[in-house]
């Protein structure tokens, strides 16, 4: 039998830590795009727009991403496609993505106050003028602990496609368990990548919005 | 796209699915009376507890709010058993789930003790009333009220990450379309109709979570 050292399985799970990473990145920037997208529907002037923007939301929100992820699997291959996991993963991850950083971005939007709308619509301005000069960079100020705070949810949310069979470090934990079957070892190590990850990101989320918040305070 | 429906598979497979469902409810009903009471203790630790106890809450808490679940319910099913700590599926899916609410739930209610007005712990003292007295009769159910509904979410946030514990083959809903796809074929009906089912117990269960909150406080106290 074939000996692994702690640096045999350190080195394996750290590779593929570089696919976690990228998930993670790609399901982030992608989200965030569809997100402003489903932003600006949700607090438009369409009504036919809000309501799709909000039952959208409402369905990624209410069913597990384990089944959005089974879903995207399976269901793009019903177009004939043959659909690699990262595929799936990718397309689930940013769809799931974007329904909460929409609600989250929609909740910073609508802090700002009335008095802000109607200041800027006294002076003239239109309604791409308010959002652009007056409503967004007011908005974009308290948006960020937050979205800080969501990307650490968005790598956690990639450890489930490891079920759709992509490998990344979840996945190579599996394996690795399943070469040196050392799962204490091994899934204690990927538990300690994901919070060296993760961690980061969860204090400057905290340490923003105690920043920002002195100046929120202020009006 | 040729691909034709088919959802025939539901006459002959629905008692799987009704038993999948039955022991998703069940996982989230011990998991959220269990997770909740750990983090109404975590909580108490952390901002009122004895010193000594605050790095440690601390840390778990940090630890698991920074992991992925599916880490956390490996760790505990295959993990631990080199510990000498053997569990079954539902033991171990129960367990992770305790442990997770509980993480977050502390954060969640610690914010609500927080917010309660220094005032109250200094009337409470003044009744002679000892700490932990206090904590009990006077802060816990007001800071309880303050954050239900964050609390409520997180509890659904929960029961729609419990789809996980089917990798450790619990028997939970997802274990149920999992087993159905495999022997019909039809896998996105199967995962299509799981997906509506926990939609439902989605709203469901934000429903009850309300209708508690409404048996739970008083009205008197409602603001």
């Amino acid at each position: 039998m074939i000996e692994f050292s702690l640096w045999d399985i350190l080195r394996n799970l750290l590779l593929a830590t570089r696919w976690t990473v990228l998930l993670s990145l790609v399901a982030f920037i992608g989200g965030g795009l569809v997100g402003t997208l489903l932003l600006f529907m949700r607090i438009g002037k369409r009504r036919a727009l809000r309501l799709f923007a909000r039952y959208y939301v409402e369905l990624f929100q209410g069913t597990p991403l384990l089944m959005q992820l089974f879903l995207a699997f399976f269901g793009l291959g019903l177009f004939g496609i043959d659909v690699p996991a990262w595929l799936a993963a990718a397309v689930a991850l940013i769809l799931w993505t974007a329904a909460f950083l929409a609600e989250i971005w929609r909740g910073c939007v609508e802090a700002i106050a009335r008095g802000q709308w109607e200041a800027s619509s006294s002076l003239g301005m239109g309604y791409v003028q308010q959002m652009r000069y007056v409503i967004l960079p007011q908005a974009l100020r308290i948006a960020i602990p937050p979205t800080v705070g969501f990307s650490v949810q968005v790598i956690k949310a990639t450890a489930l496609t490891s079920i759709i069979g992509f490998v990344e470090l979840s996945k190579a934990g599996t394996m690795v368990t399943n070469a040196t079957f050392q799962p204490f070892t091994v899934y204690g190590l990927v538990a300690l990548i994901y919070f060296a990850l993760c961690w980061p990101l969860s204090k400057s989320s905290q340490i923003l919005e105690r920043k920002l918040n002195v100046a929120h305070r202020n009006h | 796209m040729k691909y034709v429906f088919d959802f025939a598979w539901l006459g002959q497979y629905w008692p799987v699915l009704l038993k999948g469902i039955g022991i998703t409810i069940e996982l989230i009903a011990v998991g959220a009376v269990l997770g909740v009471a750990l983090g109404i203790f975590c909580a108490w630790a952390r901002a009122l507890g004895p010193g000594w106890l605050r790095p440690a809450i601390t840390a778990y808490v940090e630890l698991i709010r920074n992991t992925p679940f599916l880490i956390q319910l490996f760790f505990i099913f295959f993990g631990l058993p080199s510990l000498g700590l053997q569990m079954s599926e539902l033991q171990a899916a129960n367990l992770a789930m305790i442990v997770n609410l509980g993480a977050y739930s502390c954060e969640i209610i610690r914010a609500g003790i927080q917010a309660t007005p220094r005032g109250q712990f200094e009337a409470g003292a003044s009744l002679a009333m000892s700490p932990i007295q206090t904590f009990r009769y006077v802060i816990l159910v007001p800071s309880l009220q303050r954050i239900w509904p964050a609390l409520s979410s997180q509890i659904v946030i929960v029961m729609l990450g419990s789809a996980v514990v089917s990798q450790i083959a619990a028997e939970d809903l997802t274990f149920a379309a999992n087993f159905i796809q495999s022997r019909t074929f039809r896998a996105f009906e199967a995962y299509f109709v799981s997906t509506a089912i926990y939609l439902l117990l989605a709203i469901a269960l934000r429903q009850v979570l309300a209708a508690a909150g409404l048996l739970i406080f008083p009205r008197r106290m409602r603001r």
